[in-house]
């Protein structure tokens, strides 16, 4: 088993499975809006914007069919977060998962963060394969029992019965933030967490449900002074005093919780000075960060804008060490995107196992892979069209002007309703979750 | 300098666009994203800076160009033969650096529609301001701040249509003083003096040109937001409760944010320099070659 050794045009990338319900006519409720691997890949978790989160677990593989690769069923299905109503504001308060982060397994049990808008929940998954038998209270039908009629006594015992995946919720942390969470993130410590929204950054421990630290406070005195906001934010991998948070205004700013109770100011401040060159109306909306992921290593980060995916290096503020082009043929159709809302999507990004390549997703469910050692990219897509089991995809292009080769597609056919915001990568092998809307593809590299 | 798109969208389409994304925020489930609506600011701040720069201009022009039509019609009660032996003296040097500067405002004067004969204003003929623009003293090399024009982006210069009446070839370069609101042209080598470049208060004297700048922004700005065609939508106001905050001032501020369009955006980053006016630093240096 080859841990992830490059990405791109290494690999053959091969349809796996996919999730979810084929009907043209999508409801709203399932379209996926995270998805996650736990921390050894055993596990992949989607919420979506009903409030619902879906558990996937990996099948053990069988050491008979060597071809074959553990696949992914179905569980666990849980209701996380129902729709709100702020009496106090008269706001309606989505149920829409925004995130979702796994915690370290430390025993039997599984254990995972959601968050919505405004509460993150601790939900503990456990399996329950034993029942216990002969009570002497009720009956196996759970009447009680009328005590005179007890005559004897006897001890239960624990009998086998059909697994059971039981989701209950432990922590609900609730009532911290004014403004819509966009990041949870958990620390190295496995002692706490934060979450962000759009002005302020709290600290939590696990245990602690009615307080909070807050941590980043970019609220200014005036409202009408307000320049950027928060966009996403992540502890670092092994420093557990380190935090970063990205802006709208395509600034990071990483800081360290040893500084100051309040960490206001900056440890380090990474920005690209703009090209003045490509400035346009939408100059502000495209350099807005909506994504920040640290690198597995902890030395790099990267960072992901409307058109762009950026590698820096910690100890380089001044500019990113790469830059990668996602759909730069798009530029010139930032009009069209804004009225159509388009440009206000929200693109995450991922890393591989081992650093070496880096993936985001696109339009007309095209996705992107970059490795960065032979600086190869490649684009793929997630239809139903190639979801014959080990198909192998095939490289997708985008035609940005000029005549059309076969097999090319045009900017102008690109299908916008078709986005690819939430992708995952395995932790240590190089097997991918991509959400399409409300299907769940899984592909895996025909190698392994 | 903010490129033109490719959809032809102009800049107040994009402000009536953004100002409808804005408002059914309100509506929308989860209440209003303050990210989004951010942005959407900042798209209408660039928008509002374009369409307010060529608002300025077209203003500007029209300001030129009936301030020079009152000084055209005194002028052509002098003989006209008189002034051209005057400037042909000074021909030689003035030919060669004042070419290289303009103001598209000041090209836009047509000034020789009327007057093609007249080469020369006598400085106290339109404004009394002691300039110092004597012709021997424009004729040396003229100094940096004789170039700056006070006008927009590089829009397009329609071609000199002064056509002189004896079908001479017409290479005519204007420059406007932005601190003695001077309009200066040179049409053919011949140096003209036309007029005061804006209202007539900078024919009152030592003024601060940095005071009298601003009073004239902001006279055009103040006509500018009177284009009716979105100014309703700039003067709604959201709804104080429809803003996810608990406390009074944010909503008060945050539901406000159509307000910043009244109050001039003091809120969003400044151009580059903004201690003089709105009017981005990009738009103070622009020199136009006509001919």
């Amino acid at each position: 088993m080859m841990a992830g050794v490059g990405g791109g045009n290494d690999f053959q990338w091969c349809f796996s499975q996919v999730k979810g319900a084929i009907d043209e006519d999508v409801a709203e409720a399932d379209i996926i809006s995270t998805v996650e691997f736990n921390y050894s890949g055993e596990l992949l978790a989607t919420g979506d914007k009903g409030g619902r989160v879906v558990i996937f677990q990996r099948e053990q593989e069988s050491k008979n069919r060597q071809v074959s690769r553990g696949e992914y069923n179905v569980y666990s299905t849980f209701q996380s977060h129902e729709p709100e109503f702020d009496y106090l504001k008269s706001l309606e308060i989505e149920e829409k998962i925004n995130k979702i982060r796994w915690l370290p397994q430390q025993n039997a049990a599984h254990f995972l963060l959601s968050a919505n808008d405004k509460t993150i929940k601790l939900w503990k998954i456990s399996e329950r394969d034993k029942r216990a038998e002969g009570y002497n209270l009720k009956d196996e039908d759970g009447r009680l029992r009328d005590p005179f009629r007890i005559t004897t006594l006897r001890v239960p015992v624990l009998m086998p019965m059909d697994l059971m995946v039981e989701a209950s919720p432990r922590r609900i942390f609730a009532n911290a933030h004014t403004y819509h969470i966009n990041s949870i993130s958990v620390n190295s410590d496995y002692e706490t967490y934060l979450s962000a929204d759009d002005l302020r950054i709290n600290l939590w421990h696990l245990e602690i449900t009615d307080r909070s630290f807050n941590i980043v406070d970019i609220k200014p005195a005036n409202m009408e002074e307000l320049t950027e906001v928060i966009t996403a934010a992540e502890c670092h991998p092994h420093q557990c005093n380190v935090f970063v948070y990205s802006s709208s205004k395509g600034t990071i700013r990483l800081c360290d919780m040893r500084a100051a109770a309040l960490c206001d100011r900056h440890s380090k401040f990474f920005e690209e000075p703009e090209d003045p060159s490509s400035r346009s109306f939408f100059s502000e909306i495209i350099s807005s960060i909506s994504d920040v992921k640290f690198s597995h290593s902890g030395r790099y980060m990267m960072t992901r804008d409307y058109l762009s995916v950026k590698v820096w290096d910690l100890n380089m503020e001044n500019r990113p060490v790469e830059t990668y082009q996602v759909h730069e043929y798009l530029r010139s159709k930032l009009c069209s995107l804004y009225e159509n809302d388009c440009i206000f999507d929200k693109f995450e990004c991922c890393w591989n196992g081992s650093d070496s390549a880096i993936m985001t997703g696109s339009y007309n469910n095209f996705f992107r892979m970059f490795d960065r050692n032979t600086r190869r990219d490649i684009t793929l897509e997630a239809s139903r069209e190639n979801s014959k089991p080990r198909a192998m995809l095939k490289p997708r292009k985008v035609c940005t002007g000029g005549k059309r080769k076969k097999d090319e597609i045009s900017v102008d056919s690109l299908d916008f309703n078709k986005k690819i915001l939430h992708t995952a990568w395995h932790p240590k092998e190089n097997v991918i979750a991509v959400a399409a809307t409300n299907n769940l593809y899984i592909f895996q590299d025909k190698m392994n | 300098m903010i490129n033109t798109m490719e959809c032809a969208v102009d800049a107040q389409s994009l402000i009536s666009i953004s100002l409808r994304k804005i408002h059914n925020s309100r509506t929308q489930r989860g209440g209003i994203k303050l990210h989004k609506n951010l942005l959407v600011s900042y798209v209408l701040r660039n928008a509002r800076q374009v369409y307010m720069n060529e608002k300025y201009a077209e203003i500007y022009r029209m300001q030129q160009y009936e301030e020079v039509m009152t000084v055209c019609n005194e002028i052509q009660e002098l003989n006209p033969l008189d002034l051209v032996e005057d400037c042909e003296e000074q021909t030689g040097d003035c030919c060669g650096s004042a070419n290289e500067s303009a103001s598209l405002c000041g090209a836009l004067l047509p000034v020789s529609h009327q007057a093609p004969a007249v080469q020369h204003l006598q400085p106290s003929s339109a404004c009394s301001v002691p300039l110092a623009l004597q012709s021997e003293e424009v004729c040396k090399a003229p100094e940096p701040s004789f170039y700056r024009s006070c006008c927009a982006e590089a829009y397009p210069v329609s071609n000199c249509d002064f056509s002189p009446v004896n079908n001479m070839h017409c290479n005519k370069t204007t420059v406007l003083d932005l601190d003695t609101h001077v309009v200066t042209t040179v049409e053919n080598g011949y140096l003209h003096q036309d007029c005061c470049a804006s209202l007539q208060q900078c024919c009152q004297g030592a003024q601060s040109p940095a005071k009298k700048r601003k009073l004239d922004f902001g006279y055009y700005v103040s006509e500018i937001e009177e284009v009716p065609d979105f100014t309703p939508c700039k003067r709604a106001k959201f709804e104080d409760s429809s803003y996810a905050s608990t406390e009074p001032l944010d909503t008060s501020n945050i539901s406000n944010l159509i307000s910043i369009f009244g109050s001039g955006f003091t809120g969003l980053p400044k151009p580059l320099d903004s201690s003089q006016s709105e009017i981005p630093q990009y738009a103070r240096h622009i020199n136009v070659q006509h001919t």
